[in-house]
C-alpha cells in the first residue's frame, strides 16, 4: 500500500489532524456541547473501539514520543477512571476489526509508510520557512530515532492507552471531518467517507453487534428519548454534565497543563503535540459519560468566580504590550529587509505609540496568518501618513490689527448695476436688444498633419509668396530709396549754394543731421533690400525644391506654379543708376569717415598730449629718484618706466588712428550691393504664384499617397463659437479639401443681452466619432461703431501643439521632418492656420445698429487686451522646474511630488497632449445597467428619471407600468407641450402679446423660485420631525397645546370630520395638561360663552382624494336687492299678483339663496325669504389637488376661487296647457351678486370669518338697490359710504391643513442678501423681533424681497409718483377715485399663488406696471405713490383684513378725516366704517418712517391714526437711530404707453366670440338663440356704464332705470333679467369662469334668448377694463 | 388571470407582531403602518391596525401581541418596496400615553418564514430641562409622522435613543415576480439561520415562552 496515494492520503490525514488541532483549540470551551455530542456509554464505546485503530496510526507520529513522560504522569492521576474502563476493553478488542475497513487498512498503510511522507508533509507544513534542505533532513532522522525509541517504550503502554485516546480520536473526528469537507471536500471522499457521513446516527449501524448482548436500562431510554438531533441531545447531556462537577474541575486541571505544556513546546514538535493533549483531554470526557451519569439527577451547580475565569481563559486573550522581537514576525531565518535602505520610497508611517503597536503585533501574530501583516522589515504594513507636513491654506502671520491699513479688507455692499435690470425683463428685450454677428468665412491650414511633404513645401511657398506680395505692396525699399535720393539731393543743394561761403553753425549742425539722416536710411534700405532679395532667393529655392520632389514622387499634390517674369530693363541707364549710387554712397561713406577720422585724431592727440604730460612727470621723478639711489644707472630712460611703470597709473600711449582708405571703402560698398542687389542690367525677377496647376489623379499616386487623400477626406472641420466662454452656436461640419482650405459662410446672429466681454472661436476637427479641438482663436469684441455692412474680414492666425502622426504620407505635426536623406534640415511642424472671420454689430430692419451704446459695455475696449492673452508657453517654466526639481532632489517616488513629476515627464516626452482630466469615478461605467442611449429611448425609464427628477406633472405619477409598451406616450404629451410652449409664446391663449410675454416671464420667476424651494424642501428642522412640547412659560401661562399623537389616525379622521366646528370647552385646559383627563366630564356641557375649539392641525403629506373638505357656513345677508315690481309695464306678469299682494307686507320681495361653486362643485343652500335673510347653513365642498399632490407647495398653489354666489328665486308660472291641468311652474334663479374668495386665501388664512361686501353688479335689470327705507335713517351715517349688500360667511378646511408657514419661515432663514447696511438690517430684525413679541398678531414689515430675491427696507417704495396723465382730470377729489380705479384695474395675483406661498416678492412700481400683476402690497404701493403725488397725505397700512389675511391698504388723510383704500378693489371706507375690511392694522409705512402699532387695539375703528404724537405709533427711525437718507428703488418717474384703442376692439371682439361659444357649450341639450338688438342695445350701454363707474358710481341707479327703459322700449314684451359684468382683465380664464358662475346659461326655459356685450376699455399701459353684459330674454 | 405576460407582480405578507421587550415599560400597544412607493398599491389587508394593549406576566419579560398581519401587494417595480412601520405606546408613571418606540423595516425581499426583530427608538429631547418637564408632562417629543422612520430624509437633525425590540414574523409569498425579470434571490428559509443582532435575544426569549 506503500503508493504515492497512501502517502497523499497520509498528508491529508495530517493536515486534517492539524485543523483538528485548531479547532480544537476554539472548541474546547464548548466542552459541554461535545460532551453533548456523545450521548450514551454505548455510543462512546463504540466510539471507542471504532477508532482504535487510528491509534496506530497517532502512535505512528514522531512528534508523540516527546509526550511519553508526561503522560505517564497523568497516568496515575487517571488511574481511578481507567479501572472503569478496563471491564469493558475487552470486547471492544475483539471487534476492533469490524467498524470500518478500509480506514483501517489504509490507516495501516500509512503507518507503515509514515516516515517519508512525513518528511514531506513536515515541509510542507512549514511551506514558509526558508530553511534548506538539510536541516530537514537533520530533523527527520532526529525523528526517526526518537520514534523508534518512542515504540518500544510506548509499546506497554499502548493498551491502555489505545482505548482511552482514540475514545477522544472518536468523538472529535466527526468534528473534524466536518470542517474537514469545508477545506478540501474531495480529500475525505476517499478516505474519511465513512465517517464523513457519520453522524452520530448512523454510526449506531455497525457497533450494533456488540451493544446486542447488554441493553442497559439507559441505552433504551436513549433509544427512545434521542431525537437524532443536535437539541434534545444537549439537553440530555446538560443535565448529565450537571451531574458530574468533579469532571469539569479536572478538565479545567487538564487544560491548564495542556496550555503550559503548549507553551514550553519546542515550535518544532508544536503541531504534532496538540492532538494528543486533546486526545486526553476528549479522553477524560469520554470516561465520565457512563451509564451512571445519565441517570444522576443532582442540584444546580455553582461555578466559582475564579473556576469560571479559568475556564474562560482559553477564551480571552490579553495582548502583552512587550516588545516583539523581529524574528517572530518575520519568517523563520530571514533577516530583515529595510526598503529604505534600498532606495524605494517609504513614506512616513503614522505616529502610533509604541505599546500599542506592541499591543497590535502581538494580537496579529496570534492570528491566522498572522505574517502577512507584517512587511519585509518587520514591521506592520502601513500607508504613509497621508497629513500634509504644512498646510494648503496660507498662513495668516497678522492678525487683523498688524495688517497695514491699506491692506485691510472691508467690506462693501455689491453695487447693483443697470444690467441686471435691463436683462432681467423679457418684455424689454423687445424694445432695445443688441445683436452680434459672427462671420465665420473661412480656415486656411498653413500646415496640418496630414499635409504631405509636397503640401509642406508648398504652403512655404505661399507663404513666402505672401510675404512677398505683402512687401510688395508695402514697398519699402522703393520708399525709403526714394527718401535716401530726396535727402541727398537736399545736402548736395545744401552743400553747393553754401560751398562758397563759410558755413554757419546752424547750418553746420543742419548738415551735420541730415547726413545722419541719410546714414541711417541708408541703413534701413540695405537692410530691405537685403531682405527683398532674399525672399526672392529662399522663393526660388522652394519652388526648386517642390519641382524636385515633383520628379522625384512622380505626382502633383499641390496645384501651385511659380512663374517668374523677367522685366528687362534698360541696361545704360540701369548701370548708371547703378554707378551714380555706388558713387554716392561710396562719396558719402568717405565723408563719414573722414568725419570719424577727425574725431579720432583728435581724440588721439588730446590723449597723446596727455601721455606726453604725464611721461615728463614720471621722468623728472626718476630723476630725483636717481639722485637719491645712485646704484641705478644705464637703463634706458626712455623704456624705464615701461617694466616698472605698471604700478604707476599712467596712461598708455594712444594709438594713431587709421585713415580708411577710398580703395576699401569703394570695395566694400561694391560687394555689398553685388549681395544685396540686382546686378546691373540683370532683369527684374517678378515672380507669380498661381494655382492653376493640376493635381495628380489619385490612381497615379503611390499607396501611401492614396491613404492621406482618403484620410484628408475623412476629417471635417467646424467651428464653435463662444460668447463670454459660453457655447452659443457652432457652424456645421465642413469637409476638409484637399488643398486644406475650408470654407463656412456662415454668419450667426447672437442676441446678446449680457455684456460681451470675448468672442472665441474653436476649432474643431472632427474624426468621424471623435472631436478634438484644434485651436482656440480669441476675437476682438468690435467697437460699437463696427457694424456689419462696414466690417471687413480678418484673419486670424491659430496653432496647436498637437502631435499626430502617420504611417502614410502626412507628415504630420509636432514631429521632426527633414527634407534631406540625413535629416540635417529637421524641422518640427505645428498644426497652424489662418481663420477668417468678422465680428461686427448687427443692423436692424431699419439700418437701426443694433449695438450697445458706448458706456453700456465697459468691458469693450478692454476685449482686445483679455484676446492678447495667450496661455503661456509652458516650456520655459518646465524647463525651470525641471532645473529646480534636479537641485533640490525630489524623490520621485513620493507621492506628493507626482503631479510635479508627471509633468517633467510629459515635458520631457513631448507628450503634451496629457489628460487634463481625470476621472472621479472611473468604474461608473460598469455599473451602468443601460446605457444612456437605451435610457433615452425607453419611455419607462423616461418616466422613472422624471418622476424622480420630480417633474411637477410626474411628480405623483403612480403605478409606473412594469412594461415598456404599456407606457403609451400619451404620458409625455402635456410634459412635451410645456416644454414647447415655454419656447412658444401662445397668443391665442392670451389675446395679447405683451401680456403673453409678461406670463411667460412671470413662468420663468416661478420656476426658478420653485426650484429653490424644491431644494429648500429637503432641508430638514427638527421642528419637521419631531413634535415637542414647547417649553411652558410659567408666568404667562401660556401652554402651547400640542396636538395628541394618534388623533391623526385614520380613525379618529372620521371623528374630526364630525361638522360640529363649534365645540365647546370649558377652562379645563390647565388640568387637562396634567394629564387628568377626567376632569372632560366635569366640564358644563353647554357653556355660556362658547368658544370655538382649536382643531388639531394635520400635515398634509398623508391625505388623499376626498378627505380635504372646504366648509362653508352662510350666516346671513344684508341688503340684498329686491325685485322691482314690474308694474307700469303693459302685461302684468304671473308673479305680478303675488308680487301685489306682498307689496302690502314688504314692498317688494325677493327670495335669495347661495349657491356656492367651487371647482366646478355647485352646492346651494335653502331658500330664505326677504332682503335681509338670515340662512345658517353649512356647506361641504369636496376639494381636489392638482394632480393629486396633497403637498403644502401644491395646496398653496391653487388657483381655484370659491364663487359665492346670491341668486333670487324666482318662480313662474308656464302658461296654463290648454286642457286645463294645472299650472306648471317653473323655477328661475337669478343672479345677484357674488363674492370670490381664492383657495389659497383660505388655506393660508386656515379660516375666514367675516361680513363681505356682496359684489353686485352696477346694473341689475330687474331688481332695485334701494333700501332707502325711513327707518334705516339711525344707521345713515354708518352706511354713508358702503353701500351694496353684504354677506357673513364662516370658510374654513376640514381638517385643518398646516398652512406653509414654516417652509416660508425656513426660506426666511435662508436669508436672501441684501444691498442694505448691515446696521439698518439688523435694527430692522430687531424692530421685527420686538413687534412679534410685544404685540403677537400684528403684521409688521420693514423688509421686503425685491424681484432679484435682495432683501430692500420698505420705505424705499414709496416715492411720489406720477399716474398717467389720461386719466388726471382737475378736480383733486375725482383724481384720487380715479387713480384708485386705474390701480384696482391692475389684474391681482397673489404671490402665494404664483410663488406656491414660499416668498412674498415685492415688485417695484415700475416692473409692476409692466407685468401687469400683483398682489395687495403691489396695488398698495402704486397707490400710495400716486396718492403721495396728488400732493394728499398717505401711509401704507400693513395689517391684516378679510379675506385676504396679511395685506397692504393705504390710508389717506383727508380733510381731518382718515379714508382706508382698499388698493386692489378701488374701494374706500371711512375709518369708522363697519364694513371695512381691513381687520387690524400693524404698522404705518411712508417714505421716512415706519411706525409701529403700539395702541391697546387693532382696529381700524378704536385707534387714533395721528402718528405725530408720540403715543400710539413707534417709530423705527427715531432720535437715536435716525434715518439714514435711503434712496428710493422707485423709478424718478412712469413711463406710460398710450391706451391702444384698436388692440382693445380686437380683444373684445375675440371675448365676445370665446364667450358666446362657451355658453352654447353650457348648454349642451337645448340651442341657444342670441338676440340681436338686445345684444347691440346691450353693447350700447356699456361704455356708459363705464363712465359711470369712473364718476363715483353714483348714478348707477339712474343709470338702472334707463337701462330698463331703453330695454323695454325696444324689445317690448320680453322679461329681461340681466347684468354687466365688470372685472380687470389678466386671462380669458377668469372671465369665463365668472360667466359661468353667474348660471345664467342654466336657464330651461324652452323660449329664451340670450344677450350678450363685451366691452373693453382701455387704459394706459395696456391695462383694460372689460365688462360682460349678460341678459336672458324670455318672451312672455 | 394566469397570464403569461404579467404586467405586475404580487407581494402577499401574512405573519404576525408577535412581541416586545421594552424591559422597563408595561402595558404597551403597538400601531403598525405600511410605507411604500409610488408604483405599489395594496390589493387587500389592512395598511394599518393598533394591537391591544399588553402587560408582561409574571414571570416574562416579554408583551405579547401576537397580532396578525395579512396584507397584499402589487406593484410595477421593485422600487420603494414596502415597509413595515411600527410604533409602541404606553403610559408613564403619571398614566400619560407616551410612545415607547419606533422602528421600520422593510418586508423581507425573499419567499418564505421570516423572523425579524426590529430595534426600537424615540427622539430625544432637545435640551435636559425639556427633557424634565417632557418627563413631567407626559409629552415626550414624537415624530411628526411616524412614517418617517421609514424614510432617510431629515433624520439627521434629530437624535434618538434606542428602547428596545420587536419581533416580527412574516411568511412572504410572491407572484410573477420572476416574469417580470426580478430575481429575488434563492428562497431561504431563515428560520434556520436566526437572523439580526438580537438573534441570542430572540431565541432565549422563545424558550421562554
Amino acid at each position: 500500500m506503500a503508493s504515492p496515494g497512501a502517502s497523499a492520503i497520509r498528508d491529508k490525514l495530517r493536515k486534517q489532524r492539524r485543523t483538528l488541532q485548531e479547532t480544537f483549540v476554539k472548541l474546547k470551551h464548548e466542552g459541554d456541547d461535545e460532551q453533548a455530542l456523545v450521548p450514551s456509554s454505548g455510543l462512546s464505546e463504540e466510539s471507542q473501539h471504532s477508532t482504535m485503530n487510528e491509534t496506530q496510526s497517532s502512535e505512528d507520529d514522531p512528534g508523540e514520543t516527546l509526550k511519553r513522560t508526561l503522560r505517564a504522569q497523568r497516568q496515575m492521576r487517571r488511574k481511578k477512571l481507567l479501572e472503569k474502563l478496563s471491564a469493558q476493553n475487552s470486547p471492544v478488542e475483539d471487534i476492533e476489526e469490524i467498524p470500518s475497513v478500509p480506514l483501517h487498512s489504509e490507516d495501516e498503510g500509512t503507518g507503515k509508510i509514515s516516515k517519508v511522507p512525513s518528511l514531506t508533509s513536515l515541509a510542507s507544513k512549514a511551506p514558509k520557512s526558508r530553511a534548506s534542505q538539510q536541516s530537514d533532513r537533520f530533523v527527520t532522522r532526529r525523528l526517526e530515532e526518537k520514534l523508534k525509541a518512542a515504540r518500544s517504550q510506548g509499546e506497554s503502554l499502548r493498551l491502555q492507552e489505545a482505548s482511552v485516546v482514540a475514545a477522544g480520536r472518536r468523538r472529535d473526528r466527526p468534528k473534524v471531518t466536518r470542517s474537514d469537507r469545508e477545506v478540501d471536500s474531495d480529500a475525505d471522499s476517499s478516505q474519511f467517507l465513512p465517517q464523513a457521513a457519520s453522524t452520530r446516527v448512523k454510526f449506531r449501524g455497525p457497533t450494533e453487534p456488540v451493544e446486542r448482548n447488554r441493553v442497559t436500562a439507559d441505552e433504551a431510554y436513549n433509544f427512545f428519548t434521542i431525537n437524532f438531533e443536535v437539541q434534545p441531545e444537549e439537553k440530555t447531556s446538560k443535565k448529565s454534565r450537571k451531574s458530574s462537577k468533579e469532571r469539569k474541575r479536572e478538565e479545567a486541571q487538564v487544560q491548564e497543563e495542556e496550555d503550559e505544556e503548549r507553551s514550553q513546546d519546542p515550535s518544532q514538535d508544536h503541531d504534532e503535540d496538540e492532538p494528543l493533549v486533546q486526545d486526553e483531554d476528549g479522553n477524560v470526557f469520554v470516561l465520565e459519560q457512563t451509564s451512571k451519569d445519565f441517570l444522576e439527577v443532582k442540584s444546580a451547580e455553582y461555578i466559582g468566580l475564579r473556576a469560571f475565569a479559568v475556564r474562560h481563559r482559553p477564551l480571552i486573550f490579553t495582548p502583552s504590550s512587550r516588545t516583539v522581537p523581529t524574528s517572530a514576525k518575520l519568517p523563520e531565518n530571514m533577516t530583515p529587509r529595510y526598503l529604505e535602505d534600498e532606495g524605494l520610497y517609504v513614506g512616513e508611517r503614522l505616529t502610533v505609540s509604541p505599546s500599542n503597536e506592541n499591543i497590535l503585533e502581538n494580537r496579529i501574530l496570534r492570528m491566522e496568518e498572522g505574517a502577512k501583516w507584517f512587511g519585509d522589515d518587520g514591521r506592520i504594513i502601513s500607508l504613509p501618513d497621508p497629513i500634509k507636513e504644512s498646510s494648503s491654506r496660507p498662513p495668516l502671520f497678522h492678525m487683523e490689527d498688524d495688517l497695514d491699513p491699506a491692506l485691510q479688507t472691508f467690506y462693501m455692499k455689491p453695487l447693483q448695476s443697470k444690467h441686471t435690470n435691463l436683462s432681467i425683463c423679457a418684455a424689454d428685450a423687445v424694445l432695445g436688444d443688441y445683436q452680434l454677428d459672427v462671420d465665420v468665412s473661412g480656415l486656411i491650414f498653413s500646415h496640418h498633419p496630414l499635409f504631405s511633404r509636397e503640401h509642406v513645401l508648398a504652403s512655404r511657398l505661399a507663404q513666402l509668396y505672401d510675404q512677398y506680395l505683402n512687401r510688395q505692396r508695402n514697398n519699402l525699399t522703393e520708399h525709403l530709396t526714394d527718401k535716401l535720393n530726396g535727402l541727398r539731393n537736399t545736402m548736395r543743394n545744401m552743400l553747393e549754394i553754401h560751398s562758397e561761403q563759410n558755413l554757419s553753425q546752424a547750418l553746420q549742425q543742419r548738415i551735420v543731421e541730415y547726413s545722419m539722416e541719410v546714414k541711417n536710411t541708408r541703413e534701413l534700405r540695405d537692410g530691405e533690400q537685403e531682405k527683398d532679395r532674399t525672399l526672392l532667393k529662399s522663393l526660388v529655392k522652394v519652388w526648386k525644391e517642390l519641382k524636385a520632389l515633383r520628379e522625384h514622387q512622380r505626382f502633383i499634390n499641390t496645384p501651385y506654379k511659380l512663374f517668374l517674369r523677367r522685366e528687362t530693363v534698360d541696361r545704360e541707364s540701369d548701370e548708371r543708376e547703378y554707378e551714380k549710387d555706388i558713387l554716392s554712397e561710396v562719396w558719402e561713406l568717405e565723408a563719414e569717415a573722414e568725419v570719424d577720422y577727425q574725431t579720432k585724431l583728435s581724440e588721439y592727440k588730446k590723449q597723446l598730449d596727455e601721455w606726453k604730460a604725464w611721461r615728463k612727470k614720471q621722468k623728472s621723478k626718476k630723476k630725483k629718484r636717481k639722485k637719491k639711489a645712485q646704484d641705478e644707472t644705464e637703463e634706458d630712460d626712455q623704456e624705464a618706466s615701461e617694466p616698472e611703470g605698471p604700478p604707476d597709473e599712467g596712461p598708455s600711449k594712444p594709438d594713431t588712428p587709421e585713415k580708411l582708405e577710398l580703395d576699401t571703402i569703394v570695395k566694400q560698398v561694391r560687394e555689398k550691393a553685388a549681395r544685396i542687389r540686382r546686378k546691373p542690367g540683370e532683369a527684374i525677377l517678378i515672380p507669380e504664384l498661381t494655382a492653376s496647376g493640376n493635381v495628380s489623379e489619385g490612381e497615379l499616386c503611390p499607396r501611401g499617397e492614396v491613404a492621406r487623400r482618403h484620410e484628408v477626406a475623412r476629417r471635417f472641420i467646424f467651428v464653435k463659437i463662444l460668447y463670454n466662454d459660453k457655447e452659443v452656436s457652432q457652424t456645421n461640419s465642413f469637409p476638409l479639401n484637399p488643398d486644406f482650405r475650408v470654407h463656412f459662410g456662415q454668419i450667426f446672429n447672437l442676441r446678446i443681452v449680457n455684456c460681451p466681454r470675448s468672442i472665441t472661436l474653436q476649432v474643431f476637427e472632427d474624426l468621424g466619432s471623435l472631436y478634438t479641438m484644434l485651436a482656440e482663436v480669441y476675437v476682438p469684441v468690435p467697437p460699437s461703431s463696427v457694424l456689419a455692412g462696414n466690417s471687413s474680414i480678418e484673419e486670424f492666425e491659430f496653432s496647436s501643439n498637437q502631435r499626430e502622426m502617420f504611417d502614410h504620407e502626412g507628415v504630420g505635426s509636432g514631429v521632426p521632418l527633414s527634407f534631406t536623406g540625413d535629416a540635417s534640415d529637421n524641422v518640427i511642424l505645428l498644426t497652424s492656420g489662418k481663420l477668417s472671420c468678422c465680428v461686427s454689430w448687427g443692423v436692424g430692419e431699419d439700418n437701426v445698429p443694433l449695438a450697445p451704446p458706448l458706456s453700456q459695455h465697459p468691458g469693450a475696449h478692454h476685449g482686445g487686451q483679455y484676446d492678447a492673452v495667450s496661455p503661456l508657453a509652458p516650456s520655459g517654466n518646465v524647463k525651470k522646474i525641471g532645473e529646480w526639481a534636479m537641485q533640490s532632489r525630489l524623490d520621485p517616488n513620493d507621492p506628493v511630488n507626482a503631479s510635479v513629476m508627471q509633468m517633467l515627464k510629459v515635458a520631457s516626452s513631448g507628450q503634451v497632449s496629457a489628460p487634463d482630466f481625470f476621472r472621479l469615478e472611473q468604474l461608473q461605467e460598469e455599473f451602468n445597467f443601460a446605457s444612456d442611449e437605451e435610457l433615452a429611448r425607453s419611455r419607462r425609464f423616461r418616466l422613472l428619471a422624471l418622476r424622480s427628477q420630480e417633474v411637477p406633472e410626474f411628480r405623483n405619477y403612480k403605478y409606473v407600468p412594469s412594461r415598456e409598451r404599456e407606457v403609451s406616450e400619451k404620458v409625455f404629451q402635456g410634459y412635451e407641450k410645456r416644454l414647447k410652449e415655454g419656447e412658444m409664446i401662445d397668443t391665442k391663449e392670451h389675446l395679447d402679446f405683451h401680456r403673453a410675454l409678461v406670463a411667460k416671464y412671470l413662468q420663468k420667476i416661478r420656476e426658478a423660485v420653485i426650484h429653490r424651494f424644491l431644494l429648500a424642501s429637503h432641508h430638514f428642522l427638527l421642528s419637521d420631525m419631531v413634535i415637542e412640547e414647547e417649553m411652558p412659560c410659567f408666568g404667562g401661562a401660556r401652554l402651547r397645546r400640542v396636538p395628541d399623537r394618534h388623533l391623526r389616525d385614520s380613525t379618529e379622521f372620521l371623528e374630526m370630520r364630525s361638522p360640529k366646528l363649534l365645540k365647546m370647552t370649558g377652562r379645563a385646559e390647565m388640568l387637562k395638561i396634567l394629564g387628568l383627563n377626567l376632569f372632560h366630564l366635569a366640564e358644563p356641557k353647554r357653556p355660556l360663552r362658547p368658544q370655538r375649539k382649536e382643531r388639531k392641525k394635520v400635515t398634509a403629506q398623508n391625505l388623499s382624494d376626498g378627505d380635504i373638505k372646504l366648509l362653508v357656513n352662510i350666516l346671513r345677508a344684508y341688503d340684498i336687492p329686491v325685485r322691482r315690481s314690474q308694474g307700469g309695464k303693459a302685461g302684468p306678469s304671473p308673479q305680478g299678483a303675488i308680487q301685489g299682494s306682498d307689496w302690502l307686507v314688504n314692498h317688494v320681495q325677493v327670495r335669495p339663496f347661495v349657491e356656492v361653486s367651487f371647482q366646478r362643485n355647485v352646492f346651494q343652500t335653502t331658500t330664505a325669504d326677504g332682503p335681509n335673510p338670515c340662512w345658517n347653513e353649512e356647506l361641504q365642498l369636496p376639494f381636489r389637488a392638482p394632480n393629486d399632490d396633497y403637498s403644502v407647495a401644491s395646496l398653496q398653489s391653487v388657483k381655484d376661487e370659491v364663487f359665492i354666489n346670491i341668486f333670487d328665486e324666482v318662480v313662474r308660472e308656464m302658461g296654463a296647457r290648454e286642457n286645463g291641468e294645472s299650472p306648471q311652474t317653473r323655477v328661475e334663479k337669478h343672479w345677484l351678486g357674488s363674492v370670490k374668495i381664492p383657495f389659497s386665501t383660505i388655506y393660508s388664512q386656515s379660516r375666514i370669518e367675516g361680513t363681505f361686501k356682496v359684489k353686485t353688479p352696477a346694473v341689475l335689470l330687474g331688481y332695485s338697490k334701494e333700501r332707502s327705507q325711513p327707518n334705516a335713517g339711525v344707521y345713515e351715517s354708518v352706511h354713508s359710504l358702503c353701500q351694496g349688500a353684504f354677506i357673513t360667511l364662516f370658510i374654513t378646511i376640514e381638517p385643518l391643513l398646516q398652512p406653509g408657514e414654516s417652509i416660508r419661515e425656513k426660506i426666511k432663514e435662508l436669508k436672501f442678501d441684501s444691498q442694505e447696511d448691515e446696521r439698518l438690517l439688523q435694527a430692522a430684525e430687531r424692530f421685527e423681533r420686538a413687534a412679534a413679541e410685544g404685540f403677537p398678531g400684528r403684521p409688521c414689515a420693514t423688509t421686503a424681497v425685491d424681484l432679484n430675491g435682495k432683501t430692500v427696507f420698505i420705505t424705499r417704495y414709496i416715492r411720489p409718483l406720477n399716474p398717467p396723465p389720461e386719466i388726471m382730470s382737475d378736480q383733486p377729489q375725482e383724481d384720487a377715485i380715479q387713480v384708485a380705479r386705474f390701480v384696482s384695474l391692475i389684474p391681482s395675483l397673489p404671490d402665494k399663488v404664483s410663488f406656491s406661498g414660499i416668498c412674498d416678492l415685492w415688485s417695484t412700481c415700475d416692473q409692476f406696471l409692466m407685468l401687469l400683476a400683483g398682489d395687495e402690497e403691489e396695488h398698495a404701493v402704486l397707490l400710495c405713490n400716486y396718492f403721495l403725488f396728488l400732493g394728499k397725505k398717505a401711509w401704507l397700512i400693513i395689517g391684516t383684513a378679510v379675506p385676504e389675511g396679511l395685506s397692504a391698504y393705504v390710508l389717506t388723510l383727508e380733510q381731518g378725516r382718515y379714508l382706508i383704500w382698499n388698493p386692489s378693489s378701488g374701494q374706500y371706507y371711512g375709518q369708522y366704517d363697519t364694513f371695512c375690511p381691513l381687520q387690524a392694522v400693524g404698522c404705518l409705512v411712508n417714505a421716512d418712517n415706519v411706525w409701529l402699532n403700539i395702541q391697546e387695539h387693532v382696529s381700524p375703528m378704536r385707534i387714533s391714526f395721528d402718528v405725530s404724537r408720540g403715543v400710539g405709533w413707534r417709530p423705527f427711525f427715531n432720535r437715536f437711530f435716525t434715518h439714514p437718507g435711503l434712496s428710493s428703488v422707485q423709478p424718478e418717474e412712469l413711463v406710460y404707453r398710450g391706451s391702444d384703442k384698436t388692440a382693445a376692439v380686437e380683444l373684445q371682439e375675440r371675448m365676445e366670440k370665446l364667450l358666446r361659444d362657451k355658453v352654447m357649450e353650457w348648454r349642451p341639450q337645448r340651442p341657444t338663440r342670441w338676440n340681436r338688438y338686445c345684444s347691440s342695445a346691450l353693447k350700447h350701454f356699456l361704455p356708459s356704464l363705464e363712465q359711470c363707474a369712473v364718476a363715483l358710481g353714483s348714478g348707477a341707479h339712474d343709470l338702472a332705470e334707463g337701462h330698463r327703459h331703453e330695454l323695454e322700449n325696444l324689445l317690448g314684451d320680453n322679461r329681461i333679467s340681466g347684468f354687466p359684468l365688470h372685472m380687470a382683465f389678466s386671462e380669458m380664464g377668469p372671465i369665463v369662469e365668472a360667466v359661468h358662475s353667474t348660471g345664467v346659461h342654466t336657464i330651461q326655459t324652452s323660449n329664451v334668448e340670450f344677450a350678450l356685450a363685451v366691452y373693453v376699455h382701455p387704459y394706459p399701459n395696456n391695462v383694460l377694463s372689460v365688462w360682460v353684459y349678460l341678459a336672458s330674454l324670455v318672451r312672455s | 388571470m394566469a397570464t403569461s405576460n404579467p404586467s405586475v407582480f404580487l407581494l402577499s405578507v401574512n405573519g404576525q407582531i408577535e412581541g416586545a421587550n421594552f424591559p422597563c415599560y408595561d402595558d404597551l400597544y403597538c400601531k403598525y403602518c405600511f410605507v411604500y412607493g409610488q408604483d405599489w398599491m395594496p390589493t387587500t389587508g389592512l395598511e394599518e391596525g393598533i394591537t391591544q394593549i399588553t402587560c408582561k406576566g409574571r414571570q416574562s419579560q416579554k408583551l405579547i401581541w401576537n397580532f396578525p398581519l395579512d396584507i397584499t401587494f402589487k406593484s410595477t417595480n421593485p422600487s420603494g418596496w414596502p415597509q413595515l412601520v411600527l410604533s409602541v405606546y404606553g403610559p408613564d408613571v403619571f398614566g400619560n400615553d407616551v410612545v415607547r418606540g419606533y422602528g421600520a423595516i422593510h418586508i423581507p425581499l425573499t419567499p418564505g418564514k421570516h423572523k425579524r426583530t426590529l430595534p426600537m427608538f424615540v427622539p430625544e429631547p432637545t435640551w435636559r430641562l425639556q427633557k424634565f418637564t417632557s418627563w413631567l408632562w407626559g409629552r415626550r417629543p414624537e415624530y411628526t409622522d411616524p412614517k418617517v422612520v421609514a424614510q432617510g430624509e431629515g433624520r439627521e437633525v434629530t437624535r434618538v435613543c434606542s428602547q428596545g425590540f420587536v419581533t416580527v414574523i412574516f411568511n412572504i409569498i410572491m407572484k410573477d415576480m420572476k416574469k417580470l425579470g426580478y430575481d429575488s434571490g434563492p428562497s431561504t428559509s431563515s428560520n434556520a439561520q436566526p437572523c439580526g443582532t438580537a438573534s441570542g435575544w430572540s431565541t432565549e426569549e422563545q424558550t421562554n415562552l
